[in-house]
């Protein structure tokens, strides 16, 4: 865990990116639905806004696609200010929550919508030849001339991709697309949204609520609470370097403890834990002594023994168990550190023998592995 | 079932029947009162040639009204406005008709474009005057299904339509006409019928020189007891009524098909 893969991602881009949001503001009556977005999409990457609903996210999206314009701020595609400009004049598709396909035309008519409306006009043989190309991507070939309601909820969303994808947009805007698939299906259509996406090349921008959605699909991903960006950054770097507890919390599972700092020696510092215990952690945002801090550590960085290797384990008691196949969940309680979580893998119980429910056993993590937070929720 | 159709048979039964010495209906079989319609041409006329306008004016004015209370208005005024459309319908058309009487006769509107200097002209007792009644009277039957139909249009639709580029012209014409066609279709086919039976607001504006088979049939039944005939004529009616509406549904179940093959280009 070098430090350096953590600097701030942002280095400056070769090329100008693709869009831009600039201070951005968005206000909705009293409502401040997005506040000072800052945010640079480049070229070709997957970018997903991930928040619990009403967070700003959509409204982030909607800025992007022209259906709101910000109150303040500028919007930019492709290093110009589009802040005015209707949504049927930029070059941006979006694919709609539910889809929003036009019940009173067929599926290859859905598809070519897009391209009917350019002018100059499209030669029809040419709207034809890609509406085919582009039922061939969503694998729908010989569905064009099929109703909208006799397609199912999965095929509906491919006809809504293809709508979107065949105008060979600069930026794909998606809207939970998948909020609406049962599980199997969104399994199945996040690595086919890769796929595509890798395949058309096309900028993607994708909103959810679903963090484990925009975990496996995106190469970036941005964080927003309450109208604002939280912390911006690729999965891993959300998930080992959070910028505060609300990341830390959102993006997978993490125990908390607080404490305060009472020494810092170079990147690592000393935490007493409240009740009195003393822990090493990674001191990664430079906190001083007497600051009051989290400590945040991931369950799998937890290491669970029989024996009390280094001497400064801790003492556990194993209230819970759940067996999850190549790794098991326990709820293990400390007399100073209260209940936490640890997430073994298997090998460690083939190696230690069985853990079982209220056995004394010993947990211990490095110093790297335990992230120092600010204690408020927001940095 | 059976009440719907009893009156009908009845009346059908009637129209081959004759008129009794002190009117009536005496039981005969003759195609006496059938051969006897021409008479009433004038009636069928009207009534043909009215219905249709007064059902495609009404639609013309119903329609943008409909699309501003439905897309337009301010959603906390949608409700007042809409009571507001049914107001009239509170007052009896007779009363109402009474008031466009005043209005179209010689001191309302007429006194008004002869005092500005477009010369006098003569409102009352014209086809005009009964198209106004007519419309007037029926606007709410037509704004109904339509603001019906462009108010649950999903607005998404919309959206998407200019997403994928459509100006807002070409979403109009493309997505929000062909999708509120259903609302039409109602909206045109209940003024059509009701305009077909219409009798008051030609008795009351068209003061007897334009009137419509339903003042022929009140005059048939209630004046001249001439039952059988007045049964014929009606009879008349209800067959093309039959005829055209089912032409007319033809039509749209055709536009609908004929419009989605177009739509590609």
């Amino acid at each position: 865990m070098a430090d350096g893969e953590y600097t701030a991602h942002q280095e400056s881009p070769v090329k100008t990116p693709i869009a831009e949001l600039r201070g951005v503001s968005k206000r909705f009556g009293s409502v401040l639905a997005a506040n000072n977005l800052n945010l640079e999409i480049s070229e070709g990457e997957f970018l997903s806004f991930l928040g619990p609903s009403g967070c700003g996210k959509t409204t982030a999206l909607r800025l992007l696609a022209g259906f709101e314009s910000p109150t303040e701020g500028d919007v930019l595609l492709d290093g110009e200010v589009v802040n005015s400009l209707d949504a049927h004049l930029r070059p941006v598709n979006m694919v709609f929550q539910h889809y929003a396909l036009f019940p009173h035309l067929t599926v290859a008519q859905n598809i070519g919508y897009g391209l009917k409306q350019r002018r100059p006009r499209v030669p029809k043989a040419i709207i034809a030849q890609k509406v085919e190309q582009a039922l061939e991507i969503v694998r729908l070939e010989g569905f064009g001339e099929r109703r909208i309601w006799e397609m199912s909820g999965g095929q509906q969303q491919r006809v809504a991709l293809a709508r979107a994808t065949v105008n060979e947009p600069k930026l794909l805007l998606l809207d939970e697309p998948l909020a609406a698939l049962d599980r199997k299906l969104r399994k199945e259509m996040q690595i086919e949204l890769q796929n595509i996406q890798r395949r058309l090349g096309i900028t993607f921008v994708l909103v959810t609520h679903d963090q484990e959605e925009a975990l496996s699909m995106s190469d970036r991903i941005c964080i927003m609470r309450d109208g604002q960006i939280e912390q911006v950054g690729s999965p891993q770097e959300l998930y080992d370097r959070p910028a505060n507890r609300y990341v830390a919390s959102f993006v997978g599972t993490t125990n908390f403890f607080d404490g305060t700092i009472t020494g810092v020696d170079g990147d690592r510092a000393c935490i007493l834990i409240e009740n009195g215990q003393t822990v090493t952690g990674w001191n990664a945002s430079g906190y001083s002594t007497n600051d009051p801090v989290s400590l945040c550590v991931r369950p799998e960085q937890i290491h669970l023994s029989h024996n009390n290797g280094s001497g400064e384990a801790l003492a556990v008691l194993v209230l819970n168990r759940i067996f999850q196949g190549e790794q098991t969940e326990y709820l293990v309680r400390h007399d100073t550190f209260g209940e936490f979580l640890v997430l073994a893998p298997r090998q460690s119980e083939l190696n230690e023998g069985p853990f079982n429910v209220d056995e004394w056993l010993f947990a211990s993590w490095d110093a790297s592995g335990a992230l120092i937070l600010s204690r408020n929720q927001s940095n | 079932m059976v009440m719907l159709v009893l009156p009908l048979t009845v009346v059908l039964i009637f129209s081959f029947g004759e008129r009794g010495a002190s009117g009536g209906y005496v039981p005969a079989f003759t195609l006496e009162q059938y051969a006897n319609l021409p008479a009433r041409w004038t009636a069928f006329k009207n009534t043909m040639v009215l219905a249709p306008i007064g059902t495609i004016s009404s639609l013309l004015i119903a329609y943008p009204l409909a699309y501003f209370l439905a897309v337009r208005a301010d959603p906390k005024w949608k409700t007042v406005l809409l009571v507001l459309v049914i107001v009239p319908f509170w007052t009896s058309i007779l009363i109402r008709s009474y008031a466009w009487i005043f209005l179209l006769g010689g001191r309302g509107v007429p006194a008004f474009i002869d005092w500005i200097g477009f010369g006098s002209v003569r409102l009352i007792n014209t086809p005009f005057a009964v198209l106004v009644g007519i419309v007037y009277g029926y606007l709410p039957l037509m704004v109904f299904p339509i603001f019906v139909s462009l108010d649950r249009l999903d607005k998404r639709l919309l959206e998407a339509s200019s997403d994928l580029g459509a100006t807002p012209t070409r979403t109009f014409v493309q997505i929000t006409l062909p999708l509120c066609v259903p609302g039409i279709a109602t909206g045109c086919l209940l003024v059509f019928i009701l305009l077909m039976g219409e009798f008051l607001i030609p008795a009351l504006l068209g003061g007897g020189k334009v009137f419509f088979v339903g003042n022929a049939l009140v005059d048939l039944f209630l004046q001249s007891r001439n039952w059988a005939f007045g049964s014929a004529v009606a009879a008349t009616l209800v067959f093309i009524m039959l005829i055209s509406v089912t032409i007319y549904m033809r039509l749209i179940s055709r536009l609908g098909t004929r419009r989605e093959d177009v739509s590609l280009m």
